[in-house]
C-alpha cells in the first residue's frame, strides 16, 4: 500500500471505516495502482477480501502485491483471499455442465438479465464462518473493472443491480467495504458507461478520479488524482469535500504532491 | 446600514422558500448530482413534515433504513413509516419477505389510506424508480398520487399530499427528466461553490406565474435547515418554456418583465458539477 495515499485519506489499516463504498476512476490514464493500494491495504488489514478480478490475471497482480509487500498465493492458501479470475473463469464457463452454476454464466446465456450468480459467488465467498474466533477482522469486495461486464454484453443497469445487492450484503449487513474500479472511456456516445459511472458515484462514500494530465504526457508528473468525500454520516455546514493532488508513479510507491509542486519543478 | 421593516420582511419571505416546499402538496423534484448529493437535503425535508404533524412514508431503495433514520431523533423516527425496498428490491432471496406490488404497490397502498390527513412520501429515489420502471408509466403514479385521483372510487376525502423525489440529474437523459420536470410543482436543483451549497428552487403555482429563486443553505448534524443570505438574488417571475409566448400588443406592455428574466441565467449558474467539473 501506498502511505502516502493513506495520509491523503487519512486512513490506516487498522483504523479504517467500515460500511463504505470507494469508487475507483481513471481518465486518460491507468489507475489500476489504486487497486493495488487497496489490495495491499486490506490483506495487511487482516480482512477477507473478495477479488473480482476481470481485467488482469492472477499473476500480475501477484507480482505487484509482492512489491507493496503481500504475496495473494499465500493469502489464497490460507482463506484469507477468495480470487476470482475473469480471465480464465470466462475459459471455464464453456467447458462446465449447464447445471453447475458459475460467476460468469452470463457469458453463455442469450439474454442474460442479471448478474444473479456472480452475486451469489460473492456472498458465499465473504459469508461469515462458524467457528469459534473470527479470523478476519471484516470482508472486503474488489471488482476491477466494472466496465468489462458492458464489453461482455450486460447492461448498466444489471451492473447497478449487482452493485447495490453487493452493497446491501458487504457493506450493510456484513459492515464490511467495497472498492470498485470503473473506467471512464470519455466517448460522449457510450451512454451505458456514464449511466455505470455516475450510478456508482451516487452509491459511493468516497471517489478516487485518477486523470492523466491535460497538457499530455509528462516524465515526473504522471496525473492528478481528485478525492472527493461523499455521504458523510453526518452533514455539516462547510468542508472540504473534493482534493486534487498531482502524483508520480515509482517502482514500489507512488508520491504526492498539490499541483505544480513537483519536485522535478521547484 | 439598516434594513426597512418592508426589506426585513422580504428577505423573511425569500429565506422561508425553501423551508416552505411543502406547503402546498405536489410533487416536489430534488435534483442532485454527484458533487452535491441531495440526500440530507431529503432528510432535512422529511424531518419538517414529521414536525408538522405529518404521516411521513418512505420508499427506501437506495440506502438502509438505519442509514436513512440516521440522525433523527425518537420523536422522527416514531412518524416514519419506512419501505424497505433496499435489502431485496427484485427478490433474488425468493422469499416471502418482499414487498408485494413493489414501489409502485407501496405507492398505491399509501394511497387508499382512510386517514384524512396530510401525508409526505419520499422516494428515496426517484432514479431508482425510473431505471427500474417504464416511465410512462411511474409518470402516471406520480401524478395521480400527488393529485389524489389514484383511489376511484374511494370515499374517503384526503388532505394534502406531498411527493419528494430525490433525482440524480446524471442518470436520465432529458425526456425523462422533462417528463417527471412537467409533473413537478416545485424543482430544486443543488449545487453550490467553494463547500456551500445552494438551491435553485423553481416553484409552480395554480393561477400563479412561475416564480425562481437560489437560496444558499446549509444543514446541521440533527437535519434541521440552516438557511443563508448568501448571495441570493430576489424572486422573480420565471418564464417557462411551457407558457404560450404574449400576443404582439401585451409584449410591448411587458418588455419591463422580459427584461428582468433576463437576470435568469445568473440563477441557473448555481447548479451542480457532475462529473463534467469534479
Amino acid at each position: 500500500m501506498f502511505v502516502e495515499l493513506n495520509n491523503l485519506l487519512n486512513t490506516t489499516p487498522d483504523r479504517a471505516e467500515q460500511g463504505k463504498l470507494t469508487l475507483l476512476c481513471d481518465a486518460k490514464t491507468d489507475g489500476s495502482f489504486l487497486v493495488h493500494h487497496f489490495l495491499s491495504f486490506y490483506l495487511k488489514a487482516n480482512c477477507k477480501v473478495c477479488f473480482v478480478a476481470l481485467f488482469q490475471s492472477f499473476s500480475h497482480y501477484n507480482i505487484v502485491g509482492q512489491k507493496l509487500g503481500v504475496n495473494l498465493t499465500v493469502a489464497r492458501e490460507r482463506g484469507q483471499l477468495v480470487f476470482l479470475e475473469g480471465l480464465k473463469s470466462s475459459v471455464d464457463v464453456f467447458f462446465q455442465t449447464q447445471e453447475e452454476p458459475h460467476p460468469l454464466q452470463f457469458l453463455r446465456e442469450a439474454n442474460a438479465g442479471n448478474l444473479k450468480p456472480l452475486f451469489e459467488f460473492v456472498r458465499e465467498a465473504l459469508k461469515p464462518v462458524d467457528s469459534g474466533e473470527a479470523r478476519w477482522t471484516y470482508p472486503v469486495l474488489l471488482v476491477d473493472d466494472l466496465s468489462v461486464l458492458l464489453s461482455l454484453g450486460m447492461g448498466a443497469v444489471a451492473v447497478l443491480d449487482f452493485i447495490h445487492y453487493c452493497r446491501a450484503t458487504v457493506c450493510w449487513e456484513l459492515k464490511g467495504n467495497m472498492v470498485i474500479l470503473v473506467h471512464d472511456s470519455g466517448d460522449v456516445e457510450d451512454e451505458e458507461n456514464d449511466i455505470l459511472l455516475n450510478g456508482v458515484s451516487h452509491q459511493s462514500h468516497l471517489i478516487l478520479r485518477a486523470e492523466g494530465l491535460a497538457t499530455g504526457f509528462c516524465r515526473d508528473v504522471h496525473g492528478q488524482l481528485r478525492i472527493l468525500w461523499r455521504r458523510p454520516s453526518q452533514p455539516t455546514a462547510q468542508r472540504d469535500q473534493s482534493l486534487t493532488y498531482q502524483y508520480k508513479i515509482q517502482d514500489k510507491s507512488v508520491s504526492f504532491f498539490a499541483k505544480g509542486m513537483s519536485p522535478a519543478v521547484l | 446600514v439598516t434594513l426597512s421593516e418592508g426589506a426585513r420582511a422580504g428577505i423573511g419571505r425569500e429565506l422561508g422558500m425553501l423551508d416552505s416546499l411543502l406547503s402546498f402538496g405536489g410533487l416536489v423534484l430534488l435534483r442532485d448530482s454527484v458533487e452535491w448529493e441531495g440526500r440530507s437535503l431529503l432528510k432535512a425535508l422529511v424531518k419538517k413534515s414529521a414536525l408538522c404533524g405529518e404521516q411521513v412514508h418512505i420508499l427506501g431503495c437506495e440506502v438502509s433504513e438505519e442509514e436513512f433514520r440516521e440522525g433523527f431523533d425518537s420523536d422522527i423516527n416514531n412518524r416514519l413509516v419506512y419501505h424497505d425496498f433496499f435489502r431485496d428490491p427484485l427478490n433474488w432471496s425468493k422469499t416471502e419477505e418482499a414487498l408485494p406490488g413493489g414501489p409502485l404497490g407501496a405507492l398505491r397502498a399509501i394511497c387508499k389510506r382512510t386517514d384524512p390527513g396530510p401525508i409526505t412520501i419520499a422516494l428515496d429515489s426517484l432514479s431508482w424508480l425510473l431505471l427500474h420502471l417504464p416511465c410512462t408509466t411511474l409518470c402516471q403514479a406520480l401524478h395521480a398520487v400527488s393529485h389524489q385521483d389514484s383511489c376511484p372510487g374511494d370515499s374517503f376525502p384526503v388532505g394534502k399530499v406531498s411527493v419528494l423525489g430525490l433525482l440524480h440529474e446524471e442518470l436520465h437523459g432529458p425526456g425523462p427528466v422533462g417528463a417527471l420536470s412537467s409533473l413537478a410543482q416545485t424543482e430544486v436543483t443543488l449545487g453550490g461553490t467553494k463547500g456551500q451549497a445552494s438551491a435553485h428552487i423553481l416553484c409552480r403555482r395554480p393561477r400563479q406565474r412561475p416564480t425562481d429563486q437560489t437560496q444558499w443553505f446549509s444543514i446541521f448534524p440533527d437535519f434541521s435547515l440552516d438557511l443563508q443570505e448568501g448571495p441570493s438574488v430576489e424572486s422573480q417571475p420565471y418564464s417557462d418554456p411551457h407558457i404560450p409566448p404574449v400576443s404582439k400588443n401585451a409584449r410591448a406592455g411587458t418588455r419591463k418583465c422580459s427584461l428582468g428574466s433576463g437576470q435568469r441565467g445568473e440563477n441557473k449558474s448555481c447548479r451542480g458539477w457532475g462529473w463534467g467539473g469534479f
